[in-house]
């Protein structure tokens, strides 16, 4: 009789540290879910939820375009416009800050030091609250939305161009600094020509987050889509809702596909 | 005679046409042109606005600590929101990412429509989400869970299904070629090499999901959120400013936890 090969390999023995990890995560577990208040569907769940899909499927086709005043088209195209204009502030800002949180680019690790920290206090601050905030300066508006996509997406957008710009080769600048050339002209030769594609498609990118955090700006008043779309939810207006959703699930596909097949050609 | 000049014209390369260039700055200075108009957005109105906020960032200081003692059960609540959405999402992923890789599943028929269904899950933002699911439920924590958990099934699906078509296809062959069946094949070759990403993407979700279950009682699904509402409300700035920070601080505690993990795992 052949050994099976059980005796021959012998089977790798778990840790013992596995068996607490276990536990730590049961008793993790035990702990949130005592903590959800579970009363059960509402007796109005399933009739809203069969709203909601009769919504999707007979949507409300009417409120594309209205001659006069808020309909879908209008509502899109200015979640459109608060993203376009929150990109580009968000692109101007994060610029300079990358070059000044780039270890290579900045004098002294100081300086990168706290550009970097700046980016990532930025990057924890939620978007919905900074637009709270805008919205006490401003007033509500598609302006607060604009100010806070555009302020809250340069921790994001800058901590990657950072990176983009800490990967650049070095030899186009040594060369350029052998031949005389001074700063700005290295930045503008050697620096700018190798990050550009990398800094087009990190902002496509953000543009398409963007597009995505402008349709919920509404919900707090900061304009967009979200406004009519939380109107819509609070008047129980299924029919509504359901256009708007598709609304925006075609605007958000459009410019994925759109952005995904620019960026594809950038890199 | 050759015309010298022509020759070295000739010989050199002509530059390449900034035709495309100068139209695409065009094309973008319209749109921000357009953009500006759309949102009524001027440079003026920020300069006059501006003393408001400073005036509001200056009520929001000194944050009030004793505050905390109110909002720390929304911000456990907030925490057990992120732990529970993030796990029924990643376990909903696992099915969805096996169904969606072409490498596992050969159809054209299974896997182009479920990815096409993941897209159209990840279109919807998780607010957005959590204010539907909240008309459905009601108010209270479990619209949030369930967003959270859509959501979440969204981002982690996306991840390992792209992770699972960049696998090593060695082992997948040598235990078909011995005969070993799909759900042999799944547990032998293809858990062994993906879980240790597949952990690493859902401690990422659990991060942005901390961040996110921190926003979603704005429209009335639990955590956190709800009071910033609250005390916007009242005007007791000092007490948002002690939310804002106590949120901060959770986030890059998490945010730090989560990262040692992730490099221990990868």
């Amino acid at each position: 009789m052949t050994p099976s090969w059980k005796s021959i390999v012998a089977k790798p023995k778990p840790k013992k540290s596995r068996w607490l990890l276990v536990i730590a995560l049961f008793l993790l577990y035990v702990w949130a879910f005592m903590g959800i208040p579970y009363s059960g569907l509402k007796d109005t769940a399933l009739q809203v939820t069969r709203s909601i899909a009769e919504g999707l499927f007979s949507p409300d086709w009417d409120y594309v375009y209205l001659p006069d005043g808020e309909d879908l088209l209008r509502g899109l195209l200015s979640t459109l416009y608060i993203s376009i204009l929150g990109t580009v502030i968000s692109t101007l800002l994060s610029i300079p800050l990358a070059f000044i949180a780039s270890v290579n680019m900045s004098s002294t690790k100081l300086i990168s030091g706290s550009g970097k920290m700046l980016l990532s206090f930025i990057r924890t601050f939620p978007e919905i609250v900074m637009a709270i905030l805008f919205i006490k300066a401003v007033g509500p508006g598609s302006f607060a939305g604009v100010l806070a996509l555009g302020l809250h997406s340069v921790g994001m957008l800058g901590k990657l161009f950072t990176d983009e710009v800490e990967q650049i080769d070095k030899g186009p600048i040594e060369a350029l600094t052998a031949a005389g050339a001074n700063r700005l002209q290295i930045l503008w030769y050697a620096v700018l020509p190798q990050v550009l594609p990398g800094f087009l498609s990190y902002t496509l990118y953000r543009f398409e987050i963007n597009v995505r955090s402008a349709t919920i700006l509404g919900v707090i008043g900061a304009g967009g889509i979200g406004t009519p779309l939380i109107f819509a939810l609070s008047t129980r207006d299924w029919d509504r809702v359901g256009i708007i959703l598709l609304g925006i699930i075609v605007m958000i596909t459009i410019i994925d596909i759109l952005s995904g097949a620019i960026r594809k050609r950038l890199i | 005679m050759a015309d010298p000049k022509l020759s070295l014209s000739a010989a050199r390369p002509t530059p390449p046409s900034r035709m495309k260039h100068y139209f695409t700055l065009i094309l973008l200075l319209v749109l921000i042109w357009l953009s500006a108009r759309g949102t009524d957005s001027s440079l003026q109105e920020l300069v006059q606005g501006f003393p408001n906020m400073l005036e509001l960032l200056r009520e929001m200081f000194p944050p009030k600590w004793s505050y905390l003692d109110n909002i720390l059960p929304a911000m456990l609540e907030t925490i057990r929101m992120a732990l529970i959405g993030t796990t029924f999402g990643a376990v909903l992923a696992i099915p969805m990412a096996l169904l969606c890789a072409s490498n596992l599943t050969r159809l054209k028929w299974v896997h182009y429509p479920f990815r096409f269904l993941l897209n159209l899950i990840r279109t919807i933002p998780d607010l957005l989400l959590a204010a539907i699911f909240v008309a459905i439920f009601g108010l209270g924590p479990v619209p949030g869970i369930l967003a959270l958990s859509v959501f979440s099934l969204g981002l982690i699906a996306k991840l390992t299904y792209e992770a699972l078509e960049a696998i090593d296809q060695g082992p997948l062959e040598a235990l078909t070629s011995t005969g070993g069946n799909w759900i042999q094949i799944i547990v032998y070759s293809v858990i062994p090499q993906i879980q240790a990403h597949f952990m690493s993407f859902t401690l990422y979700t659990f991060e942005i999901n901390i961040r996110a279950a921190a926003i979603l009682g704005l429209v009335g699904a639990g955590g956190i959120g709800h009071y910033y509402e609250v005390t916007l409300g009242l005007l007791e700035y000092e007490k948002t400013s002690m939310i804002i920070l106590f949120t901060l601080a959770l986030v890059i505690c998490i945010d730090v936890i989560s990262m040692k993990l992730r490099e221990k795992l990868l």
